[in-house]
């Protein structure tokens, strides 16, 4: 912690896990999608499904998918400007269950190309924000670092060759996490960085053997 | 882990080099920062100009989001311009009481603020700083070392306790933005480093407690006026420590205690609307009627 997180952020009220950090999930969402947003739904769950009017918790999502900074003064009139850029974002409650925070959201977008995505996470306090799940895959990132999350055939060596991309890059690792739903399936990595990734070193994942695809993830 | 800061060491530490606590604070800030001195002055000082512009904002009247709260900064500005002999604390606290609300009320109706040290509780060091620095006429460099002793203040709080209200209750919000602001207010005046942690004891002992109940669990009702007591209690403690009064418990023993009061609150006290206010019967009505508003 150092002094601008006492003295700081700089943000558009009124909380900063409720508006605030739903800014900053809708980034990530967007980031994830990989292309502006042309329709989204959004649920909201547990305390974002009862308190989000009072909160702005919706304008705040609306504008995060515009990719808008939490101190952005147009955040109350986001949804003016999402109808002015015909991007479709509508909003429900819903139930994640007992086990999900009570600050939780789930993104269903398709983008500007016709790419879908479906993104959950939840806005775990003080701004912070965390990455659950992606298109089904459980996942676990809160966008501190850049990052990319790949889809790829379980099979041995498929992990190692994006790595070695990335050292060849002078990319270091900070984190990196798989999850799998069977053995030899389809499988999620998700690898954050000290390094942003470039345009060159994420094209070539994208072409590796077993990689089924590959998001690259970066918020300013 | 990571070890506790200690507002003592940096006083002690202070008061050895015979430095004023802001002329500390910023050496030793920047040196962690590895920032120039006078960049970090100067970003505290975009945020001060953030925080003027909140109070603008807040003046104008506006309501919030959850409609609970908004126009009561408004309201002290006319009466101290319609009756200025009738205010019962005088003109520079009657003002902190203003700019208080202003900037909770801009906060709760989606305007732009520093959290300071939450958006909660950013009302408090706007109102201290700006109703003393009137007062005496401070300079905006002198406003930004208040500041960054305020931040110091703040990090040794968050280290030893907590800042926010779902873990520590609002004493930890609109507590420890007292604090904060009271060690920033002798800072203002002049006081010296020792004082000022007198300051930050006396404000966290008179907040002591203070559970975070707020209504709908929205941050309107009680946490734009509870701004206003916060910043009415910064300065009632930096009278004290001014004129030479002491806490009879050190003040990092004190953050300790809130931290250990924070521990012991029930759950329904801290940020989850279950308890305190939130509970009350208008309290529920109105929360009633909100999601109502949310389900339809
Ligand atoms: S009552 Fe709770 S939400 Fe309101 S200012 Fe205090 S700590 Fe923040």
């Amino acid at each position: 912690m150092n002094i601008f997180d006492v003295i700081g952020p700089v943000m558009i009220g009124p909380s900063s896990s409720h508006t605030a950090g739903a800014v900053r999930l809708g980034n990530l969402a967007l980031a994830i999608l990989g292309e502006g947003v042309k329709e989204a739904m959004i649920g909201l769950h547990g305390s974002f499904a009862q308190t989000y009017r009072g909160h702005g918790t919706d304008l705040a999502l609306s504008a995060g998918l515009q990719g808008w900074a939490t101190d952005d003064s147009r955040i109350p009139k986001s949804f003016d400007s999402a109808k002015e850029a015909e991007i479709e974002i509508s909003f429900k409650t819903i139930n994640l269950g007992d086990l999900s925070h009570p600050n939780s959201v789930r993104f269903w977008m398709t983008g500007v190309n016709g790419n879908k995505c479906t993104v959950t996470g939840a806005s775990i306090g003080g701004g912070r924000v965390v990455v659950t799940n992606i298109d089904d895959f459980p996942v676990e990132f809160s966008g501190d670092f850049p990052a990319i999350l790949t889809m790829h055939r379980d099979r041995p060596g498929a992990i190692a060759l994006v790595t070695s991309i990335l050292s060849t890059q002078g990319v270091n690792v900070a984190q990196m996490k798989v999850f799998r739903k069977q053995k030899g399936g389809l499988a999620a990595m998700i690898v954050e960085t000290d390094q942003p990734i470039d345009d060159a070193a994420f094209e070539v994942i994208g072409k590796l053997p077993h990689i089924q695809s590959v998001r690259r993830i970066q918020l300013v | 882990m990571e070890e506790k800061l200690s507002l003592k060491e940096w006083i002690d530490l202070a008061e050895t080099k015979n430095k004023s606590f802001g002329d500390f604070c910023i050496e030793f800030q920047a040196k962690e920062l590895e920032m120039d001195k006078k960049v970090l002055l100067e970003r505290m000082e975009e945020m001060l100009h953030v925080m003027e512009q909140s109070v603008v904002i807040g003046l104008t009247g506006i309501t919030s989001m959850g409609g609970l709260v908004g126009g009561n900064g408004k309201k002290v500005e006319t009466y101290r311009a319609d009756s200025a002999e009738k205010s019962v604390v005088g003109g520079v606290m009657s003002k902190a009481i203003m700019i208080a609300l202003a900037v909770g009320e801009a906060n709760a109706s989606m305007g732009r603020i520093v959290a300071a040290p939450t958006a909660g509780a950013s009302g408090t060091l706007p109102a201290v700083l700006f109703s003393l620095s009137e007062a005496r006429g401070s300079s905006m460099d002198e406003l930004g070392k208040a500041l960054i002793v305020a931040g110091a203040i703040g990090m040794v709080i968050a280290s030893r306790a907590s800042l926010s209200g779902a873990a520590g209750g609002c004493q930890a919000e609109c507590g420890s933005a007292a604090a904060m602001a009271a060690g920033a207010a002798v800072e203002l005046y002049g006081g010296s480093p020792e004082q000022v942690g007198q300051a930050v004891a006396i404000t966290l002992k008179n907040m002591l407690g203070l559970v975070c109940d707020p209504v709908a669990g929205l941050v309107e009702v009680p946490c734009v006026k509870r701004n206003a007591g916060a910043a009415a209690q910064a300065m009632v403690a930096a009278e004290m420590a001014l004129a030479g009064i002491c806490s009879v418990i050190p003040v990092d023993e004190v953050i300790d205690a809130m931290a250990a009061v924070g521990n012991a609150m029930s759950c329904t006290l801290k940020e989850t609307a279950q308890g305190g206010l939130a509970v009350s019967p208008t309290g529920i009505l109105l929360a009633n009627k909100l999601f109502a508003k949310v389900e339809s």
